[in-house]
């Protein structure tokens, strides 16, 4: 009997030392710990949400091309194809400097606009921490459509074509699934309609997305103009712009589908320049295609061969 | 006597964790690589900041890795490891909790390098299983230099690999792991 208590003891001795050491053990590297901050990531799939930027900004040394397309009013008919024959194109480069900068230039068919942006990351959400992420994006862009005729002795400045808008993007990823950003923005048109309007056009944003699987997500974006929202451009009225979409991810691309009611896709057409209303379903389908390129390599890979290309 | 014999084995025990010689490390280096066979691009990440302990008296061994320290070359590739593979906001951490076998064939006390089978608990994006895994365990001085290599099956572990990708993410990885250990 004592042999065997002997034996007992001294087994189940052992037997919870070993087992209470590996999780006393396994508790000593919890403790001792370094404090990090843990930044929340993927708080958009990607750097638009739709047609505005989101807080998502590229890497260090990450190209993105990108290809948007978007398709003439759905309500158009038949003989223009649903809107596919008047499809529009805005071919863009993307390149983060820094993990907190990037910038960008596009060119779209669209009054054949040529824009650049910068975005800035100011503030980042941290898990237990900073509710928010906190980004300021700003854009010029250019319309090189050719110079009205105009009445002789008045002059057409090159200045009449650029455009400028400044949005603080302010987003918080509230779960896995859920993300909401309030942009507010302020563009300013060079030339508008009439001396009526304004130059300046106030409005905030709203966008947000809901995953619903682990590789898709619905996104939807909406700005709201404050002031000068009875601006005509070229003549005719414009409406709030409106769109949601649909990401989908696959390896090294994220697709966006889109419904909007702005077929432009620069800061300074959507936000106030959008001249159709989905009341009429004059709704523009399109899609948004990025592929990203790693130009710098991170330190960890500086020796791998893998092509870049 | 069931008293002396109760504080006989609470004295062994004591006694074992006084004189436990543990080594440590915070920077050890794992790194994995899932690239199948004709993919065009590799898909492998490296993690630098690998938590270890060994106890040399007792051979437990346990590891602890964060795994958004994962990097990878392409950032789009870590996203989606974090969001989709792995699920890291739910699952952060991978740990193995085990123990060397063959303890008496190590001598911690003498340099030298020496061939350690482990065994133990792998748990990987919430799943646990026993793996048995061979390794290398060098000592020199009061440092321990241990390495591992080693294959996982991605399906035992719940991690979907979709059909989409099938052509670049195998279904095996090879894990990879070092550490410099130093005497606590």
């Amino acid at each position: 009997m004592r042999k065997s208590l002997l034996l007992f003891t001294l087994l189940s001795g052992i037997y919870t030392s070993s087992l209470a050491q590996a999780d006393s053990l396994m508790n000593m590297l919890n403790d001792n710990a370094p404090k990090t901050k843990e930044h929340v990531s993927a708080t958009f799939k990607a750097t638009r949400i739709i047609n505005g930027s989101s807080v998502e900004n590229l890497g260090h040394g990450v190209l993105d091309f990108r290809i948007s397309h978007r398709f003439g009013q759905l309500n158009q008919g038949v003989e223009n194809f649903f809107g596919l024959d008047n499809a529009t194109t805005r071919l863009g480069l993307d390149y983060g400097i820094t993990k907190w900068l990037m910038i960008g230039i596009g060119h779209s068919t669209l009054f054949k606009e040529n824009d650049g942006f910068a975005k800035v990351r100011l503030l980042r959400q941290v898990k237990d921490g900073m509710p928010i992420t906190l980004s300021y994006s700003g854009s010029v862009s250019v319309q090189t459509t050719p110079a009205p005729v105009l009445l002789p002795g008045q002059e057409w400045k090159y200045s009449n074509r650029l455009y400028y808008a400044h949005q603080l993007l302010i987003a918080r990823k509230f779960s896995d699934r859920i993300s909401l950003q309030l942009m507010p923005a302020i563009v300013h048109y060079n030339l508008v309609d009439s001396s009526k309007f304004s130059n300046n056009t106030l409005a905030i944003g709203v966008g947000g997305r809901v995953k619903v699987s682990r590789r898709m997500a619905i996104t939807g974006e909406y700005y709201f103009r404050a002031t000068n929202a009875d601006m005509l451009y070229a003549g005719v009225p414009t409406y709030n712009a409106l769109s949601v979409g649909l990401d989908i991810e696959t390896g090294g691309h994220v697709f966006q589908l889109v419904f909007s009611n702005s077929q432009g896709m620069s800061d300074r057409t959507f936000i106030g320049q959008t001249t159709d209303s989905w009341g009429k379903g004059a709704l523009h389908f399109g899609f948004n295609i990025s592929r990203v390129f790693t130009v710098v390599k991170p330190k960890e890979f500086k020796d791998s061969d893998d092509k870049k290309w | 006597m069931k008293k002396l014999l109760l504080t006989v084995s609470c004295l062994m025990m004591a006694t074992t964790a006084m004189f436990a010689q543990k080594y440590m490390t915070r920077t050890g280096r794992i790194s994995f690589n899932a690239t199948a066979a004709k993919s065009p691009e590799k898909i492998e990440a490296i993690n630098n900041e690998v938590a270890n302990i060994v106890d040399a008296k007792t051979g437990d061994i346990v590891f602890q890795v964060l795994i958004k320290s994962f990097k990878f070359e392409r950032e789009l590739m870590q996203e989606h490891f974090n969001e989709n593979y792995m699920q890291s906001d739910k699952f952060p951490k991978s740990e193995f909790k085990g123990k060397i076998d063959n303890l008496s064939d190590v001598n911690f006390t003498k340099d030298g390098t020496y061939n350690a089978k482990v065994s133990g608990k792998l748990t990987i994006h919430g799943v646990t299983k026993d793996v048995n895994v061979p390794g290398t365990i060098a000592v020199k001085g009061n440092t321990v230099a241990v390495k591992a290599k080693f294959s996982v099956k991605l399906n035992d572990y719940n991690i979907d690999i979709p059909a989409m990708v099938a052509d670049k993410v195998g279904k095996d990885a090879t894990i990879t792991l070092e550490g410099n250990l130093t005497q606590k």
